[in-house]
């Protein structure tokens, strides 16, 4: 095994950068459901690829501007995040049945989309797709710069949110306690909806950039569940900024083993960096 | 012929045996007369048809007997099952190993690999229900990329057309008809024996309250680790069977999410706390399966089985057996609360030695009972209760625990002696309560020593603190939900100090409900309780255990004083059974009338110990409990 050049091995760091950026943007939503709602919505991946592909739809079809299609996607991904919130409110759902219906809810979505755009890979060409510029002796591609800069900001406007608004507070107060915080006058069903609408918009926009940046396949949505969850679980419950630094540590990871070993050996990565911390942090989880 | 009971009446040990031998006759009679199948002269289609409803059947309930029973959802059995097919695939066909004998292999390799999956994520505390199914679900991918990445696949799959079917029947189709037939008799007893067991029991414990089942002597990580290694195991021996069956193996085909949706599918649409739950659910989706790919509409297919999914969990929670048992008790004799005895006549109930090395029944009379009705008593061999001079029992030398920061315990230093009731005082917050969870290993001691005749506690798991002779009630009962009040009590007979067997452990619980005024409500579920009730079972609980020290949390609080003064009578009664108890109470009156010693704790410190009349007075201790004014 030949040691690849520095250049490469920086290239790689830097391309391990910008997936783990789309890592993070991903597990946000999951992150501030699963911390602050107690709900598993795998139904995020699924919403994602929806995402993605509608947007794919639209500009390759349509020839609509890819990031105008976000006009559409991120109303359309919070009424659907709304709407399954309400369906678990008024069934009660446990937060592991949570699992189960999402569980079942991804499988369907999957099926639709491969039932509309067939098990081939699709990949959206658009103005953006070859936009790239120089950095020094790195290409930096514009879609990848582009998912860092939303995922940083998302996360910091989540973080800023649940610290300096009243319904980020009453979000986290009803998190430590439901009764106790509704017996405070918070609304809590209201800040559900809002959350599991914001989180679903999340991953609208999570798709978008999926579709700007990689391939797709209806397939890849399980592909991106173990490592997605990875860096939430990683990057601790309900917390902003956890998923980012979580996922930019797998995606680099990812990157450097891709570059040092074979491609194929990339999912085993990220599922390592869990079993270390659950093996040295156990009391985390 | 019905396979399924829908309730579980009343049984005494001798039915209870005889239920389990008539259940397992049942499924060894089935399984003999399918057997014969082969030899009918039908068309190959129907053996194979029927191959597939056994191998669904072996799926899902192995995967039942870990997940359904103790509630921790696995999507990784399509791993387990994978581990199987290609440890044949790689024996048969590259080693020439007889296929037979790679079935043992399959099943060592699967149960290997769950154990390594659950010896990490087990040791979880918090959200490790969760954790564990993704987890299980990441393991199916990484368990994929290795085998295609290594030469235990390397990309093309494996051809396993070279390696002869063993000649079990009359024809191929009839020999793998057979195997599966002897894999689903082997799995459906092992789901059936686990049921019925001590493991059982444990398990469903686990799915209700893992935190209180360990502290009443469950051993939950070895339980969760025997229920996933069966399981594990028997989801091998059918990739084993499997990857002979398809004869061409593939990583893409085989790792995949297909097979944990389906075996979830089915046992939560059957039924997950009922061994023949996955059944039911196992035959109706390999009918819909085979119409759809009869049908040549796999995709759809699968979106209905997503939203089967989504409908049964939504409109169908406890399966179809769960929903007619449901029924059949909506429909059936409710037991009524005029059947239970008056409160006030509870102790004249017949009284269990708590001594352990008797399991006879004394019959002991208090002052109380002089009116009492029915019940034969003798005599009281009464005398005062005499403090015995006994030795150390409990030993805690500067207990601490800190809860981000503040001390509830702080540097505690104190002795429990043999046969002596001990009063634990002191206002709310003052660290009581969080005492007792440190003694029964509810919570982990972050510093001092702890020593219970000798034996070390501090390093102790809360199971074995139980088992040791360490019994508790919790302040707010926290009983297993979907246990009986029966199995509730019988629970901790058999995983307590006591570790009866289960048929044993019914009677003793038996007992001690009729002690507790609570026999009437034997089948009834904690739900259906009130309030006193579920005290009451908290205590019958603690009692079945035949504990050597006695941790009563709170047990008057919310009573009448009636009600008080025969619960007084009543620990003075278990005390005279043998065991010593630590009174956490805040009914003086009780306080003052049962204890021989009290020590008086005040913001995690111990501030006074002493003779209860004399302690009650110092200054330090009036000042404690209602401000300084009033010193």
């Amino acid at each position: 095994m030949n040691l690849p050049s520095g250049t490469l091995l920086a290239q790689s760091a830097l391309s391990g950068l910008f997936v783990g950026a789309l890592y993070g943007l991903l597990g946000l939503g999951l992150s501030l459901s699963w911390g602050l709602l107690r709900q598993i919505n795998l139904a995020h991946f699924a919403l994602a690829f929806l995402a993605a592909y509608v947007c794919f739809q639209l500009s390759s079809v349509a020839h609509v501007d890819p990031l105008l299609t976000l006009a559409l996607i991120v109303p359309g991904c919070f009424a659907a995040g709304v709407a399954i919130q309400w369906l678990f409110a008024r069934f009660r759902i446990s937060p592991f049945n949570s699992l189960l219906v999402t569980f079942g809810l991804t499988v369907m979505l999957e099926s639709l989309i491969q039932g509309i755009w067939t098990a081939d890979f699709r990949r959206l060409e658009s103005t953006y797709g070859d936009a790239r510029f120089r950095l020094g002796p790195l290409y930096v591609p514009a879609p990848e710069l582009l998912t860092f800069i939303v995922a940083l900001a998302l996360s910091l406007a989540v973080w800023a949110i649940l610290k300096y608004t009243d319904a980020g507070r009453a979000l986290r107060a009803a998190a430590e306690d439901g009764p106790i915080a509704e017996a405070f006058g918070i609304d809590r069903k209201k800040l559900a909806l809002l959350l599991a609408g914001v989180s679903a918009a999340s991953a609208g926009i999570g798709g978008v950039c999926i579709a700007l940046s990689q391939t797709l396949a209806p397939s890849q949505i399980y592909a991106w569940i173990g490592v997605v969850f990875a860096a939430v679980m990683m990057g601790g419950l309900g917390r902003p900024f956890g998923p980012l630094v979580a996922g930019i540590v797998i995606g680099v990871s990812e990157a450097l083993t891709m570059a040092i070993t074979a491609p194929s050996w990339a999912p085993l990565v990220s599922f390592s960096l869990l079993l270390v911390v659950l093996l040295a942090r156990p009391g985390r989880f | 012929m019905s396979v399924i009971e829908l309730a579980d009446p009343p049984l005494r040990r001798d039915a209870r045996a005889a239920r389990t031998r008539n259940v397992t006759a049942l499924i060894a009679g089935a399984a003999v007369a399918l057997a014969f199948v082969p030899y009918l002269g039908l068309p190959p289609f129907y053996e194979s048809f029927l191959y597939l409803t056994f191998h669904w059947i072996v799926l899902a309930t192995s995967w039942n007997i870990l997940s359904g029973y103790s509630g921790y959802f696995s999507f990784g059995h399509g791993a387990f099952f994978g581990a199987g097919m290609y440890t044949t695939a790689t024996l048969a066909a590259k080693l020439d190993v007889p296929f037979l004998l790679t079935l043992p292999a399959a099943a060592f390799v699967a149960m290997t690999l769950g154990l390594a999956v659950g010896a990490v994520v087990f040791r979880v505390r918090r959200i490790r229900g969760e954790l564990f199914a993704l987890v299980t679900l990441a393991v199916t991918f990484v368990v994929g990329t290795v085998v295609l990445n290594t030469p235990i696949d390397g990309g093309p799959g494996v051809y396993l057309s070279g390696v002869p079917v063993p000649k079990l029947g009359p024809t191929a189709a009839s020999s793998f008809y057979l195997m599966a037939l002897a894999a689903m008799v082997v799995t459906l007893l092992a789901a059936y024996l686990i049921q019925r067991s001590k493991l059982g029991l444990g398990l469903f414990a686990i799915h209700d309250d893992e935190d209180v089942a360990e502290v009443l002597g469950v051993p939950t990580f070895r339980s969760k680790m025997i229920a996933l290694a069966v399981s594990c195991a028997l989801a091998g021996v059918a990739g084993g069977i499997h990857a002979l069956f398809v004869s061409y193996v593939t990583a893409g085909e085989t790792f995949t999410i297909t097979v944990p949706l389906t075996v979830v599918l089915m046992s939560v649409l059957g039924g997950t706390r009922h061994w023949a739950g996955p059944v039911v659910g196992a035959a109706i989706i390999t009918a819909l399966l085979y119409a759809f790919t009869a049908g040549n509409h796999p995709v759809a297919g699968r979106a209905v089985f997503g939203a089967l999914l989504i409908v049964v969990i939504l409109f169908l929670p406890d399966g179809v057996l769960g929903w007619r048992r449901k029924i059949a008790k909506a429909h059936g004799p409710k037991p009524t609360d005029d059947q239970l005895p008056p409160e006030s006549a509870f102790l004249d109930r017949r009284v269990p030695s708590a001594d352990e090395e008797s399991g006879t029944i004394e019959t002991v009379a208090t002052p109380a009972m002089a009116t009492g009705p029915s019940t034969a008593t003798t005599p009281a061999p009464t005398g005062p209760s005499m403090p015995r001079a006994g030795a150390d029992l409990l030993v805690a030398k500067h207990l601490r625990k800190s809860f981000s920061g503040v001390r509830a315990v702080d540097d505690v230093s104190l002795t429990i002696r043999e046969g002596e009731i001990l009063g634990l005082l002191g206002p709310n917050g003052s660290g009581k309560s969080t005492f007792i969870n440190l003694v029964s290993g509810h919570y982990l001691i972050d510093a001092g020593e702890l020593t219970f005749r000798g034996r070390d506690l501090a390093r102790s798991d809360a199971h074995v603190i139980a088992q040791l002779g360490i019994a508790r009630t919790y302040q707010i009962p926290r009983p297993f939900a979907h246990l009986t009040v029966l199995e509730n009590v019988a629970l901790t007979a058999m995983f307590g100090a006591a570790a009866l067997p289960r048929a044993e452990a019914e009677q003793e619980a038996e007992r001690w409900l009729d002690f507790t005024g609570l026999a009437a409500k034997r089948d009834a579920l904690p739900d259906d309780l009130n309030l006193h009730q579920r005290k009451f079972l908290e205590l019958a609980r603690a009692l079945a255990a035949r504990p050597r020290l006695l941790l009563l949390d709170e047990v008057l609080s919310g009573l009448t004083p009636g009600e008080i003064n025969e619960a007084i009578a009543l620990i003075r009664k278990i005390r005279d059974g043998g065991a010593t108890i630590v009174f956490v109470e805040h009914v003086m009156r009780a306080v003052l009338a049962l204890t021989d010693r009290v020590v008086v704790l005040d913001h995690g410190s111990v501030i006074a110990e002493g003779a209860p009349h004399e302690v009650m007075q110092r200054r330090e201790v009036v000042t404690a409990f209602l401000g300084a004014g009033h010193a």
